[in-house]
């Protein structure tokens, strides 16, 4: 079995380690890192494909590994946002709770 | 190449990544992140990214890590009650079929991919002379699809945009996080003080050598843009307030040059970001230097986060 194999079977696994955790984690923070786990499944995949695209004397196709780096750049983006506003939700309700609101008539006078 | 060691490498893999998502401790599952960031820039090498594995470490790796790590320490007091309301037993079954579900699709795809196996290399290595830089992945990022890195700049800034606007009303304009105190006799303060010079050297040898080497300008910057928040966490300068106006010029700089030099490119080579044959390199090096502090900015801003503190 090739490198490239080995790292694609890899990803596919990571894929589903993320899908995993942004399922079953309740917590944000924890869903945003098993998100995070999860798009670096689809990287390493995408990387995996850029390496058996190896020809004409380079080691890799340079398309797709340049399409990675501005994805890498692009998910830092996103969780940088994600961050900011899961730390503003914790500023104005004191809880991290993503869970969904009580009706409105189970709640009572506050 | 012998696969084993690749092998040992995707097993540890599989391990953090699963280590950092079923950890019960947050701080724990960030920190297995953040040396699954380190361990994926190794699988990079080992698939011949190199300008991948130098983004990975210093992005995936390490300003990843840094944010994660400072949102664990401030969401402390809301893990318990997350543990309270945890999954039963019913949706964790269905995630974990889920999930071994897409695995399985995917693995399937895998095994039955196409044998000529379709490539860009050859157009790749055919046009690169033309653009006259060395290396293939800066060719591709700058000129054969510059049209991709333009919009992901306007994504960072329009991610930072987002990030500030998530201030309170009362400390609009002000500056993000607090002041760092450190001891100034101090390992931290020593580091802050003696790093940032190598540091410089190193992010602008990167930017510089990306033209033919492994590099550019992401990785160039990251360093820069760490070299900035050293000084700060510190304590030996505070964050910028965000109203300043050179600040926001600095921000937007980067997109609007790449914009001014794709409409250059419009009048003299026909095409938006198409670049006549014998200013190919000098306008790539335009847009690379024009973005290069637009890049350190909204990199360090972003992880500094939304404003916290009144204009002072």
């Amino acid at each position: 079995m090739s490198v490239e194999t080995v790292f694609a079977l890899a990803a596919c696994a990571l894929v589903g380690i993320g899908l995993y955790g942004l399922i079953a984690q309740p917590h944000p923070l924890r869903k945003l890192v098993a998100f995070n786990v999860m798009g670096t499944g689809v990287f390493v995949l995408f990387g995996a494909l850029a390496r058996r695209g190896a020809a004409a004397g380079l080691a890799a196709d340079p398309v797709p590994q340049a399409l990675l780096i501005t994805a890498i750049v692009v998910a830092f983006a996103a969780t940088a946002m994600t961050v900011a506003l899961l730390l503003r939700l914790i500023e104005s309700t004191d809880s991290a709770s993503l869970a969904a609101e009580p009706p409105a008539d189970d709640v009572g006078p506050r | 190449m012998t696969p084993v060691v690749s092998l040992i490498v995707a097993l540890l893999l599989l391990a953090l990544a699963v280590w950092s998502v079923v950890v019960r401790d947050a701080f724990l599952a960030v920190a297995g992140f953040v040396a699954y960031g380190l361990l994926l820039s190794l699988v990079w090498v080992r698939l011949f990214g190199l300008d991948v594995a130098l983004t990975e470490a210093a992005i995936g790796g390490g300003l990843t890590g840094a944010l994660l790590l400072g949102a664990v320490a401030r969401l402390r007091g809301t893990e318990a009650a997350a543990w309270s309301e945890r999954s039963g037993f019913g949706l964790r079954t269905v995630a974990t079929l889920l999930a071994l579900g897409v695995t399985a699709v995917l693995v399937l795809c895998v095994l039955a991919l196409p044998a000529p196996v379709p490539t860009l290399a050859p157009q790749v290595v055919a046009n690169l002379d033309a653009t006259g830089v060395g290396n293939p992945i800066t060719g591709v990022l700058l000129a054969f699809r510059a049209l991709d890195t333009l919009l992901e700049a306007i994504v960072l800034v329009i991610a930072l945009a987002g990030v500030w606007s998530l201030s309170p009303d009362g400390v609009w304009g002000g500056r993000p996080g607090v002041r760092h105190h450190a001891d100034p006799d101090g390992v931290l303060a020593y580091l802050a003080r003696l790093l940032p010079p190598i540091g410089i050297v190193v992010g602008i040898y990167l930017f510089w050598a990306g033209a033919d080497h492994p590099g550019g300008k992401f990785q160039g910057a990251t360093i820069l843009a760490a070299m900035w928040l050293l000084v700060q966490m510190a304590g030996l300068a505070d964050s910028p307030r965000i109203d300043h106006r050179g600040l926001r010029a600095g921000v937007v700089a980067g997109p609007l040059v790449f914009i001014a030099v794709g409409l250059l490119g419009l009048w003299s080579a026909g095409a938006f970001l198409g670049y006549p044959p014998q200013w190919a390199k000098p306008m790539i090096v335009a847009v690379e230097v024009g973005m290069m502090p637009t890049l350190v900015l909204v990199l360090a801003l972003l992880l500094n986060g939304a404003p916290a503190r009144s204009r002072r």
